[in-house]
């Protein structure tokens, strides 16, 4: 627990200077974005003379050097402030905090659906490599894998939502449908059947992949045949030996594909109009709302971050190798 | 040439390699059978596949020929896929050499730069990029490179610190060999194979990501591609459901290919390293 601890200490520092990067980056980008909040202001009051828009600059801090702004971007920042959206009228971190749990449960479910029927098939594939089992789930992750997550959920809703009228075509609830409690989660469930799949199905095929690369090494390491030789049963070997150690590299898979998911929510939120943090990116677009899309790119890299410290923890205290020169040290 | 050889012996790497030859004929041939713009208006709206001679695949909303939209996307999806890995590689390498040779504070300041692309996700990173700047050809191949650069950035700084310290390495310089020529003859046909590996699965993803982008209206509006193709489609999708699929069939064809295609090289390179 201690190692696990320290480890995680000396990551979390040096995970602050990498976040300090993205938000120096990103304060550039927006500073690259054509118009600043001043202008889109004015826009959205509908025009306004050269000596408001001087005055609400120099009230801003717009005025001052590149450096002067940054530093205010900074501190402002520190205390959770993440600007004003121009496209919503409200603060940008209440938009953003609104928006999250709806993407936070679409990521959680298809990490959850993608993690535990991979590494279960990729178990299956990998207890005898090159049988026909094998080849069979190889090929079939590796067409699963090719395939585009925001077209499969457009097929998806083709073929079980309006065919077949299993699910909703959109949205993350039954419009005021007044339902509470339990008959609220089976409905948020009920919706999000299909973009989990849409989503969730790349990565299920990448673990299941990674699980049997791991497992036909692992074949082919001494304390196989070790138990091998040693007349264990063969379900116990494929279990106890040969799967176990194959289960940390997907587990450290778990934390690095954060990033693209969080990316691949993006489209997914799109194509079934879920407003999540990922249509949020969309709309921000959309809107022309520079400081929400830089606001927006900060908060996931916090949130990747925050992935990344987790499963470097759960690494640690699966792995009594990880992080032992911390201790000693 | 072993290598070729071993390559061809792979039932995936051959398969691989029939796809993508296939696909990027079809890419080259897009202007000789479609002279004309496949945005322009070749026939009536709507028409399904497989009715019409003069149309196989039928038409969109608008009556532009689909077959036209799919040979002339292929060549846009296959050319901002390989340009961006180009540009990724390219830049990947240049830092990832600089940090494994200069070491010290150069090496943990580049690492960390690369760190903080790595937590910021691709595909937002591209999406932002292209809305700031506007979307173009040139913009978009930027914007994927920018969130591709890091895997490159890694894999080149540890070739460069491992190979280093090679003795074949050593041996060259004790014999002379001028460090360019040692660089070019002995470090690079070295380090090459695992740099293709990791760019064809970059190509994959890059393919992926254009698509993305001109799927929510971000690509080069003047440019027909499949991403575009399946976003028009979506507007028709309960009556014309064919017109997002046959795209999407596309995409899935490609990034296959180029799958299959790495497996091959990566089961001819293992083989290798056992002879070895």
């Amino acid at each position: 627990m201690k190692r696990a601890f320290l480890l995680l200490r000396r990551r979390a520092v040096g995970s602050i200077v990498v976040l300090l990067i993205v938000i120096v980056g990103a304060f550039f980008l927006l500073e690259a974005a054509p118009g600043d909040a001043v202008d889109a202001y004015v826009l959205s009051i509908g025009g306004g003379d050269p000596a408001l828009v001087q005055s609400l600059r120099e009230s801003y801090g717009l005025d001052r050097s590149l450096f002067a702004r940054l530093w205010l971007y900074l501190t402002a920042l520190a205390q959770l402030d993440l600007g004003w959206s121009v496209a919503f009228n409200r603060p940008i971190s209440a938009v953003i905090f609104e928006r999250l749990p709806n993407t936070l449960w679409l990521m959680g479910s298809a990490t959850a659906l993608a993690f535990s029927l991979g590494t279960l098939l990729g178990i299956l594939a990998g207890a005898r490599p090159r049988s026909a089992c094998d080849r069979i789930l190889s090929v079939g992750s590796l067409s699963l894998y090719a395939i585009p997550s925001f077209w499969l959920g457009l097929v998806l809703s083709i073929v079980f939502a309006v065919q077949l009228r299993w699910f909703p075509t959109a949205g993350i609830e039954t419009i005021a449908s007044g339902k509470q409690g339990l008959a609220r989660a089976l409905d948020i469930a009920w919706h999000l059947v299909l973009p989990v799949c849409a989503l969730g199905f790349i990565y299920l095929a990448l673990f299941l992949r990674m699980m049997r690369a791991g497992m036909a090494e692992a074949w082919r390491q001494d304390y196989a045949l070790a138990a091998r030789a040693r007349g264990l049963v063969r379900r116990r070997i494929v279990l106890r030996h040969v799967a176990r150690t194959a289960l940390l590299p997907v587990v450290t898979m778990l934390g690095l594909q954060a990033a693209s998911m969080l990316g691949g929510s993006v489209v997914i939120e799109s194509v079934f109009a879920i407003p999540g943090f990922g249509r949020l990116a969309q709309e921000a677009v959309a809107l022309r709302d520079a400081p929400l899309l830089v606001a927006i790119i900060i908060v996931s890299a916090v949130m990747v971050m925050i992935a990344n410290l987790v499963v470097d923890a759960a690494y640690a205290l699966l792995d009594p190798r990880v992080g032992a020169a911390e201790t000693s040290a | 040439m072993t290598l070729l050889i071993r390559f061809l012996r792979s039932p995936e790497g051959v398969a691989g390699l029939v796809l993508l030859g296939l696909l990027i004929s079809v890419a080259l041939l897009a202007s000789v059978f479609f002279p004309r713009d496949p945005l322009s208006i070749a026939g009536p709206a709507l028409l399904p596949p497989f009715q019409d001679r003069a149309f196989p695949l039928g038409t969109d909303r608008l009556g532009r020929d689909v077959l036209a939209g799919l040979m002339h996307g292929a060549r846009a999806s296959l050319a901002v896929g390989i340009a961006a890995t180009l540009v990724a590689m390219v830049v990947g390498a240049l830092v990832g050499t600089i940090a494994g040779f200069a070491g010290g504070i150069v090496d943990e300041a580049l690492m960390r730069i690369v760190d903080a692309f790595q937590i910021v996700p691709g595909f937002l990173l591209a999406l932002a990029f292209v809305s700031v700047v506007g979307a173009s050809l040139l913009v978009v191949i930027l914007a994927i490179a920018l969130g591709a650069w890091t895997g490159p950035a890694r894999l080149a700084r540890a070739e460069v610190l491992s190979i280093r310290e090679r003795d074949y390495v050593a041996a060259a310089r004790v014999i002379g060999m001028h460090p360019l020529e040692i660089a070019i003859r002995e470090v690079l046909p070295n380090a090459l194979p695992p740099v293709l590996a990791l760019g064809s699965v970059i190509v994959a993803g890059a393919v992926l990501t254009e698509a993305a982008l001109s799927f929510l209206g971000l690509g080069d509006p003047n440019l027909v591609t499949w991403g575009s193709m399946i976003a028009e489609g979506r507007n028709v999708l309960r009556t014309a459901p064919f017109l997002s699929i046959i795209p999407g069939i596309g995409l899935v064809l490609t990034v296959l290919g180029i799958y299959l295609f790495s497996e091959g090289l990566g089961e001819a390179l293992a083989r290798r390293r056992i002879r070895a």
